[in-house]
C-alpha cells in the first residue's frame, strides 16, 4: 500500500511541482546559446516539442509502465526472491483518482521530468539531429525507456527492494532523479551522439578538434539561472513523494541544491582560470549544471558541508570530462551534456551512498550496503537502459534517419528545417568562416 | 565490435545483480560488483571505439 500524503504536503508539493518547467526552459535557453546562430531557431522549436512528446508518451503508456510502490507490476521469481520489473498499470492514467494522494502528484511531476530527460540528448546532438525524429526519440524515452528505470528505482522495483531482499542499505535510492532524469538522459545523448557523428568541421581527419563557439553566452547564463528555480522544486517534490521526507525538511532541500551549484560553479570557473587564464563562461555554467545534477542525488540525504563538496567535486570533474569527451572520444558535444548530466549524476549517485543519511522512511533494511545499491543501481543504467536504448534508436534510425542530410549541416537547421532563421536581420554568422 | 559491446553491456550488470543473489556477504560482493562495473565500462569503450572504426570506414 502507498503511504498516504497530507493535505499540506499535497498542496506544497503540487506548487513545486509547477516550478519544474523552469528547468526545461533553463537547458532550453542553454542549448540554444551553446549552439550557432543559424539553428537557434530549431534548437527553442525543438525545446517545445520535444517536452511534449515526452508528455505525451508518458501519459500513454510510461506511467503504466513506472507506477508507484504498491501498485501492481509484472515480477518473475529467481533464486527465491521476487523482481519485480516493470509497473503493471492501465495506459492513458485510465482508474487514475485525482484525490489528494502521491499518484496524480507522481503523474504531475514526471510529465516535467520526462521533457527534461528529453532535452539532454537534444542539446547533445544540436545542429545535426532532425526534429521529426527527435520528437519521436521523446516519445520512446516517455514512454517506454525513462519509465524502464524509474520504476526499478521510484516505482518501487528491484533495485529499490535491494534493501529489504538483499540487506544493501535501503535499497537504490535516487532522490530527485540523478539517475533517472539525468543518467538515463545523458545515456541517451551518447547513443543518439554515436548515431548521428559529430558537426560538419568539427573533426578535420586526425587534426586536433574544431572549436565551434556558441551564439549567445547570456542565453546559457540566463538558463543556468532559470534552471535553478526549477531544480529546487524538484529536488524539493521528488523528496516529499519519492522519500517521504516531510515538510520540515524541505528548506535542507533547497539549500543544498543552490550549495551543490554555487560550489560547482566555482570549481569549474577555478580550473578553467588555472588552466586557459580566464574563467570560462560555458564551462562554469556547465559546472553550474552539474552541481545542480549532482545536488539531485544529495539535496534530500546530505548535510550542507557535504553538500558543498559533493558539488565541488562535480564542478571539478565536468572539464575533464567535457575535454575528454572532446579530445579523446572524437565525441561532438556541444552542450556538455553527457559530462554535465551523465557524469555529474553518477558521481551524485555514488556520493548518496557515501555521505548520505538515508531517511527511515525511504524503505526497510539496514544502514550497511547503500554504496553496493547504489553501484547496482549505475550497473543497471549502464547494463540495462542503454543496450534498450541503443537497440531502439538503431530500429527508429533505420525508419527515420536520425542525421540530417548535407543540405541541412550546409545551411544550418533553422533554413533547412524551419525555412526562416532565427535573427533574419543577421546577414554575416561567423561561423561561416569556419573550413568545411 | 559492436554486437561484442552490446553483449558486454547487460554481462556486466548481469554479474553485478548475481552479486547479491549468490554471495552472503563481504569483501566477494563487492568484489563481484566491481567486475561487473568493469565489464560494462569496457563494453562501453568497445561501442564507442567500433563507432569510430565503423566512421573511419566510411570516411
Amino acid at each position: 500500500m502507498m503511504s498516504p500524503i497530507t493535505t499540506s504536503e499535497f498542496s506544497v508539493c503540487l506548487l513545486l511541482s509547477l516550478l519544474a518547467p523552469l528547468a526545461i526552459a533553463g537547458m532550453a535557453l542553454m542549448n540554444a546559446g551553446l549552439a550557432r546562430s543559424r539553428s537557434a531557431a530549431q534548437s527553442m522549436m525543438g525545446a517545445l516539442c520535444l517536452p511534449a512528446a515526452a508528455a505525451i508518451g508518458y501519459i500513454a503508456c510510461g506511467f503504466a509502465w513506472d507506477e508507484l510502490p504498491g501498485l501492481p507490476a509484472h515480477t518473475f521469481s529467481v533464486a527465491g526472491y521476487v523482481w519485480d520489473w516493470l509497473g503493471a498499470g492501465p495506459f492513458f492514467l485510465h482508474g487514475l483518482t485525482y484525490d489528494v494522494g502521491r499518484a496524480p502528484l507522481a503523474v504531475l511531476l514526471q510529465i516535467f521530468t520526462v521533457g527534461i530527460a528529453a532535452m539532454i540528448p537534444w542539446g547533445a546532438a544540436a545542429e545535426r539531429w532532425r526534429l521529426a525524429s527527435a520528437t519521436l526519440t521523446a516519445a520512446l524515452l516517455g514512454g517506454l525507456i525513462y519509465p524502464l528505470f524509474g520504476h526499478w528505482s521510484w516505482g518501487g522495483g528491484w533495485l529499490a527492494s535491494l534493501g529489504t531482499n538483499f540487506g544493501l542499505g535501503r535499497g537504490f535510492i535516487d532522490a530527485a532523479g540523478a539517475g533517472a532524469i539525468h543518467v538515463v538522459g545523458g545515456i541517451m545523448a551518447l547513443v543518439v551522439l554515436l548515431m548521428v557523428g559529430p558537426r560538419r568541421g568539427k573533426f578535420q581527419g586526425d587534426s586536433i578538434a574544431a572549436a565551434i563557439p556558441g551564439h549567445n553566452v547570456v542565453y546559457v547564463l540566463f538558463g543556468s539561472l532559470l534552471a535553478l528555480l526549477g531544480w529546487m522544486g524538484i529536488n524539493g517534490a521528488a523528496a516529499l513523494l519519492f522519500l517521504r521526507v516531510g515538510l520540515t525538511a524541505l528548506p535542507l532541500v533547497i539549500i543544498n541544491t543552490v550549495l551543490t551549484a554555487s560550489a560547482a560553479l566555482f570549481a569549474a570557473l577555478l580550473i578553467t582560470r588555472s588552466r586557459f587564464g580566464k574563467p570560462d563562461a560555458s564551462l562554469g555554467a556547465n559546472g553550474w549544471f552539474a552541481g545542480l545534477v549532482a545536488g539531485s542525488a544529495v539535496a534530500a540525504l546530505a548535510q550542507p558541508g557535504l553538500a558543498l563538496l559533493v558539488g565541488a567535486v562535480a564542478g571539478l570533474m565536468v572539464p575533464f570530462l567535457v575535454e575528454w569527451f572532446e579530445l579523446s572520444l572524437k565525441i561532438d558535444d556541444p552542450a556538455g551534456a553527457i559530462s554535465v548530466h551523465a557524469g555529474a549524476g553518477i558521481w551524485g549517485l555514488l556520493a548518496a551512498g557515501l555521505f548520505g543519511s538515508i531517511p527511515a522512511s525511504a524503505g526497510m533494511g539496514a544502514e550497511s550496503g547503500q554504496f553496493l545499491a547504489q553501484c547496482i543501481g549505475i550497473a543497471a543504467l549502464l547494463g540495462g537502459v542503454l543496450p534498450v536504448a541503443y537497440i531502439l534508436l538503431s530500429l527508429l534510425d533505420r525508419l527515420m534517419p536520425l542525421r540530417v542530410d548535407r543540405d541541412g549541416d550546409r545551411m544550418g537547421m533553422d533554413l533547412h528545417e524551419l525555412g526562416a532563421g532565427a535573427y533574419p536581420e543577421f546577414v554575416v554568422h561567423s561561423d561561416e568562416f569556419i573550413q568545411r | 565490435m559492436k554486437q561484442i559491446a552490446l553483449f558486454l553491456l547487460p554481462a556486466g550488470l548481469l554479474l553485478a545483480v548475481a552479486a547479491p543473489v549468490m554471495l552472503p556477504s563481504g569483501a566477494m560482493r563487492s568484489l563481484f560488483v566491481m567486475a561487473g562495473l568493469a565489464v560494462e565500462v569496457l563494453g562501453l569503450v568497445l561501442l564507442v571505439r567500433s563507432d569510430h572504426v565503423r566512421k573511419g570506414s566510411e570516411r
